[in-house]
């Protein structure tokens, strides 16, 4: 199929930026949509012009890299998948496609599609551990039974590949599906009960301090999310938060 | 220079706990002034750095990545392997070094191994007191399965995503440090080379990939934790970024490079569609615990499914072949890597294979739907459920052992594998060869070090299932916290390794020209151009069957390649900015030089082991006819490379293999 491409094109941080139109050809409906973008990077390399940046790197939906807004939609038009998973049979020959990056004043652009989302780093290192010393000296793994419950469900939340396309899609900018993921694979832990007070508190006022918006509950991060994260992990956040200001 | 292994003395059992309590230590204050450069920040980089800064040093932590939690160690499915004995079956840490000695076709280092199986209980204990999920019994207990090669049940997983799980745990400790000023984290940083003063490594040369800087960074030691080689072949299952420059890099600086032939093409990974193609997709092992893998029996039948006239599901069972429980009643579908995917390429060279390229079997899921599908049954106490009832409780099973593997292979190949069974073919996926290092994980270079993929030393020729999220941890957890700290307290009274001295100026020289001669080269051809090719030559000659004749071609194709490289390719862009095309041209040089080593070491190995396949060396009659021969009165030894200029002239020095408390045998898994 044959498309016309709107592409974001930013210098570097400091560029203004702007969409410029490119056209492909014969793209096959199999190919993943990174590889009809490694198409068109060969085709403006093959012309001497600077191919598009854009950040990729497992190309298995679970390194959290890609990063593209597609059409107006984090990750594009499919559902429970990563850009890198998109394929192109879900596109229409002669359709235009609209590029963007990711969107929030958290996550300021670095370069073309790439923005930098260290700001999620930032509020992991805020609190998003258990303070164990890493050195091996630790209970037997079995010596603390943690009901199957609770495992899966921490394991539900701790499937967030921190990709940021809650944040892209959220009218407010808000980071709390992310936050609140984070947050809940620990609260739901006996491991991280030690600290859940602190973690909390540190995690959220880190998110306050990056700038992010706040949750107004449309749930529009729930639906993007390829990972399927849930909405009730920003219930549990509040709720973890509530309690955690009210003990003091 | 001769290789010393510097193995402990004494029996294999005691080896490591002797050395623990006979090494130097630092005392903490004086952990306080040295520092420790870790360059890679997967499973084995990430929790090097964790816990050499929990233990007072001070680390520098270098990633490509944004994140050390995108590292490719992220993308492990399957699980991780521990002698905890949890199930019962007997393992034991014996078993378990018997077991990855056996699987590597005895090409490894016994005491290493060993060390490896001793810390792999602790692992997990380590885990779980991070906060990973692993998963659990309805009894709040760890649960375990089975992968290839062994007879025991001794894999820890996180659903298909333990690399994720177990990478977000070293995360998690890294955070901490990071939080603490313990370890400085340099992302989107590339190193370009390393540096020695004195013989000694003292640092890197990194490149700030955003900015395009170049930058000096000093330590005491520094540690390559970079990952392997695979993308040597331009499709793998690796990521993108997935390159070899740090482990080249270094190489080329006086560490030797140890069996690169060795490498494993993973038997179940998603087939390729066509050249646009930039990655394939890996299906976890784990699925051949309940998947069995078949071609027709019937070479029309084959004929007639290539193209596309007839359904798997319409081939009666008898007409199936299950060419692995044919071939290996004893371990069946649950093989060892090397064995499964020649197994693969053997029927499809025949002409069985299913899909339009004829290279691609089946892995289905049918039996499983019906066995836990009954078993379901019965613990709910439906009486005499449908079939179709037996079959959806035993789909529900499947989806909650495997639901994100289904549901990735239904997004790329556009198939629901509930319905139709998936279609799997081998590829390039892990490299067992590496950086030559001895048992304190140390190169040949003093003060330089090597863990994880990137080095040679626990896998030999094959690696078992699960055993790579385990090595990396093992490595950086509990492994070179230890034996680095014997080397550095001779560095207590060092002080701070200054960057401004002629050793500095000299290597980032270097690295500037290069980056300069990329940018002002104006070529006409793209780095993948390049890369594509070279690929090509490495998966038809140096592939998964390999021959005198072959692998004397694709040596000099590999320089023909390399030599047009170096004249015609194009990188558009600058030096001092964000450039993509710019880190990928330096990546492929190394590729290029590697895989003429890769080559060249295939062709002096002319025995078959592991993942290494010499068509010349086969079993010729009795029970293993036509199955890989080993060779060990010739051949049991590690090829470690030395450089010296071009690759095809690298000097070849052997570590000869002892097998004291495991008796060499042929791997039958029949």
């Amino acid at each position: 199929m044959n498309l016309t491409l709107k592409i974001w094109r930013q210098k570097d941080s400091q560029d203004k930026g702007q969409m410029v139109d490119y056209k492909v050809t014969d793209i096959s409906e199999h190919m993943s949509f990174l590889e009809m973008m490694d198409v068109l990077n060969e085709q403006l390399v093959n012309t001497g012009e600077e191919p598009v940046a854009f950040d990729h790197d497992c190309r298995e939906g679970i390194c959290g890299m890609c990063s593209l807004y597609i059409n107006g939609e984090a990750h594009g038009p499919d559902r429970g998948i990563t850009t890198c998973q998109l394929h192109m049979r879900m596109f229409n020959d002669g359709d235009t496609i609209t590029i963007e990056p990711w969107r929030a004043a958290a996550f300021p652009v670095i370069k073309d599609l790439i923005v930098d989302r260290m700001a999620f780093e930032r509020i992991q290192q805020a609190g998003g551990y258990i303070s164990v010393n890493t050195s091996g000296n630790t209970q037997d793994a079995n010596s603390l039974p943690i009901s199957k419950h609770a495992a899966d469900e921490a394991m539900d939340a701790a499937t967030c590949i921190g990709c940021g396309a809650c944040v892209a899609s959220c009218k407010n900018s808000s980071a709390m599906l992310f936050v609140g993921a984070k947050v809940s694979q620990y609260a739901l832990l006996p491991q991280g009960q030690v600290e859940a007070a602190d973690r909390v508190k540190n995690m959220v006022a880190q998110m306050d301090l990056e700038g992010f918006g706040n949750c107004t509950n449309t749930g529009a991060c729930e639906v993007e999310c390829p990972k399927g994260i849930s909405l009730e992990n920003i219930a549990r956040m509040n709720r973890e938060f509530m309690s955690a200001n009210i003990k003091g | 220079m001769a290789l010393d292994s510097k193995v402990p003395e004494g029996p294999i059992k005691d080896k490591w706990t002797t050395y623990k309590d006979n090494i130097n230590l630092v005392n903490p204050a004086n952990k306080r002034h040295i520092d420790i450069i870790v360059v890679g920040t997967g499973l084995a980089g990430g929790s090097a750095a964790a816990t050499l800064a929990e233990l007072g040093y001070n680390v520098k932590a270098f990633a490509y990545q944004d994140s050390p939690r995108r590292a490719h160690s992220i993308a492990a499915q399957g699980g991780i392997n521990a002698a905890k004995n949890y199930m019962g079956d007997g393992d034991s840490n014996y078993r378990l070094f018997y077991d990855t000695v056996k699987g590597g076709d005895y090409r490894s280092r016994e005491a290493n191994v060993y060390r490896l199986a001793e810390v792999s209980g602790n692992i997990i204990d380590q885990c779980v007191a991070q906060g990973v999920p692993f998963a659990r019994d309805y009894g709040g207990l760890l649960d375990n399965r089975s992968f290839g090669g062994v007879l025991v049940s001794r894999t820890f997983y996180a659903k298909g995503q333990t690399g994720q799980q177990l990478l977000l745990g070293a995360y998690s400790a890294m955070n901490r440090q990071i939080a603490r000023g313990k370890i400085e984290m340099f992302n989107r940083h590339e190193m370009l080379d390393v540096v020695k003063v004195g013989g000694k490594a003292r640092g890197i040369i990194a490149r700030n990939l955003i900015t395009g800087e170049i930058e000096r960074h000093s330590a005491h030691a520094v540690v390559i934790a970079t990952g392997g080689y695979g993308n040597v072949y331009f499709l793998s299952t690796n990521a993108m970024g997935s390159n070899a420059t740090a482990a080249w890099k270094i190489h080329k600086k006086g560490a030797y490079f140890a069996n690169p032939c060795f490498t494993q093409i993973h038997p179940t990974c998603i087939p390729r569609s066509g050249d646009y193609q930039s990655k394939l997709t890996l299906m976890s092992e784990s699925l051949r615990n309940d998947g069995r893998i078949w071609v027709p029996a019937k070479i029309e039948d084959a004929k007639a499914i290539q193209q596309g006239k007839l359904k798997p599901t319409q081939i009666a069972e008898e007409d199936r072949d299950y060419y692995l429980e044919r071939r290996y009643p004893a371990f069946g579908n649950l093989v060892p890597r090397d064995v499964a995917s020649r197994a693969a390429k053997e029927r499809c060279d025949a002409g069985f294979g299913v899909n339009a390229t004829g290279e691609a079997v089946y892995l289905d899921f049918a039996s499983a739907f019906e066995r836990y599908g009954k078993e379901q049954a019965k613990i709910h106490g439906i009486k005499n459920p449908s079939k179709e009832e037996i079959i959806k409780l035993g789909q529900g099973i499947i989806e909650s052992k495997y639901g994100n593997l289904f549901q990735m292979y239904e997004k790329i190949i556009a198939e629901n594998p509930y319905e139709t069974p998936m279609m799997i073919y081998p590829a390039t996926h892990y490299t067992m060869g590496g950086v030559w290092v001895d048992y304190n994980l140390m190169t040949t270079v003093e003060g330089l070090y090597c863990i994880g993929e990137a080095n040679f030393s626990d896998h030999g020729a094959n690696r078992l299932g699960a055993s790579a999220l385990m090595q990396g941890l093992a490595d950086g957890y509990f492994v070179l916290p230890y034996t680095i700290g014997d080397y550095l307290s001779n560095d207590i009274r060092t002080g701070k390794i200054p960057t401004d001295t002629p050793e500095f100026d000299e290597v980032e020289k270097e690295v500037k020209d290069r980056i300069d001669f990329f940018i002002n080269n104006n070529g006409t051809k793209s780095v993948d151009h390049f890369h594509k090719r070279l690929g090509k030559v490495m998966w038809d000659k140096v592939g998964m069957s390999r021959n005198a004749k072959d692998l004397t071609a694709a040596m000099a194709e590999i320089k023909a390649i390399r030599e047009e490289f170096w004249k015609d390719v194009k990188v558009p862009g600058t030096a001092d900015e964000m450039n993509v095309e710019l880190e990928k041209a330096g990546r492929v040089a190394d590729f290029l030089e590697l895989g003429e080593l890769f080559a060249k070491d295939a062709l002096e190995r002319n025995e078959s082991c592991g993942g290494h396949f010499r068509e010349e060396s086969v079993e010729l009659d009795g029970e293993q006819k036509g199955e890989a021969k080993r060779n060990d009165e010739e051949y049991a030894f590690v090829s470690a490379w030395e450089y010296k200029g071009e690759p095809a002239d690298a000097v070849l020095h052997k570590e000869e293999l002892e097998f004291k408390d495991i008796e060499l045998k042929q791997r039958s898994y029949k």
